[in-house]
């Protein structure tokens, strides 16, 4: 085999970073993000079933400042990972893959995230009858 | 000289000799998981704040609890198969690797099923 002078996947420290590179990395970031946040999915649904003090323990920390900020990650997280991931999907049935296109389902995926994350927030603010 | 057998070009199982089996089940479950996803943000959004009762009372429908198991068990199978990929992109030690997989899938395994069993034995406890 002759060795040819190809060029080599991105090398990270001289990669100009583009919202699509960006993007890509940041799904698979929310993913691993998401498999810890498994964790106090877990949590909650063992300590509901093990009785109402456990839950008492759960809901707890959830509910502290450091609990919803953690919770509020996982949202912005999984929004972002279900939005994008939907975006990956179009792409393997073949939709969507030229540039302008990517881009504009890129943008659309950011915005999409955070009017999610607000709106489930607000609507839970509503459910439990303000801050 | 060409470095594939014909029975490797046939097969269509690639290098890693699994062919588009991961891949599939990947986007398979990534299918099931966005209705499923929506309507466990949705239903956690209005039980914000919700006490012990309220949610022995939400699981106590076989509907609530069906989904809640279909969405845990499609989270931890697309949870292992998607850190499969990280692991195997980074973790270049073999011995390593095969630590890692093993973990996971394992964790993955109890986790999943602690979360089906506590979510069976709030159903079958009825409503308190």
């Amino acid at each position: 085999m002759t060795v040819q002078n190809r060029p080599l996947s991105p090398h990270l420290q001289v990669y100009r970073p583009q919202l699509t590179s960006v993007l890509s990395i940041t799904h698979r970031l929310t993913g691993v993000a998401l498999a810890v946040g498994t964790l106090l999915l877990i949590y909650w649904l063992t300590a509901a079933a093990a009785g109402a003090e456990a839950f008492e323990t759960a809901q707890s920390f959830i509910g502290s400042w450091f609990g919803r900020l953690l919770l509020f990650g996982w949202s912005l997280a999984l929004f972002y990972h279900l939005c994008n991931g939907i975006r990956h999907l179009f792409w393997d049935i073949g939709a969507g893959l030229d540039l302008p296109t990517a881009y504009r389902s890129g943008y659309a995926v950011l915005i999409a995230t955070v009017v999610l994350t607000l709106a489930s927030w607000i609507a839970g603010y509503g459910a439990m009858g303000g801050l | 000289m060409p470095m594939r057998s014909s029975l490797k070009r046939v097969t269509g199982l690639g290098a890693a000799g699994e062919g588009v089996g991961h891949w599939w089940a990947q986007r398979v479950s990534s299918l099931a998981l966005i209705p499923l996803a929506v309507w466990f943000v949705a239903s956690v959004v209005a039980l914000a704040g919700a006490d012990y009762f309220a949610i022995h009372q939400w699981l106590s429908s076989p509907i609530a609890a069906g989904l809640l198991i279909l969405l845990i068990v499609a989270v931890f199978y697309h949870t292992a198969l998607g850190l499969q990929v990280v692991i195997e992109d980074y973790v270049h030690d073999e011995t390593m690797k095969i630590a890692a997989l093993l973990g996971v899938n394992a964790l993955a395994i109890v986790l999943g099923l602690a979360g089906v069993l506590s979510v069976l034995s709030i159903l079958f406890k009825g409503q308190i």
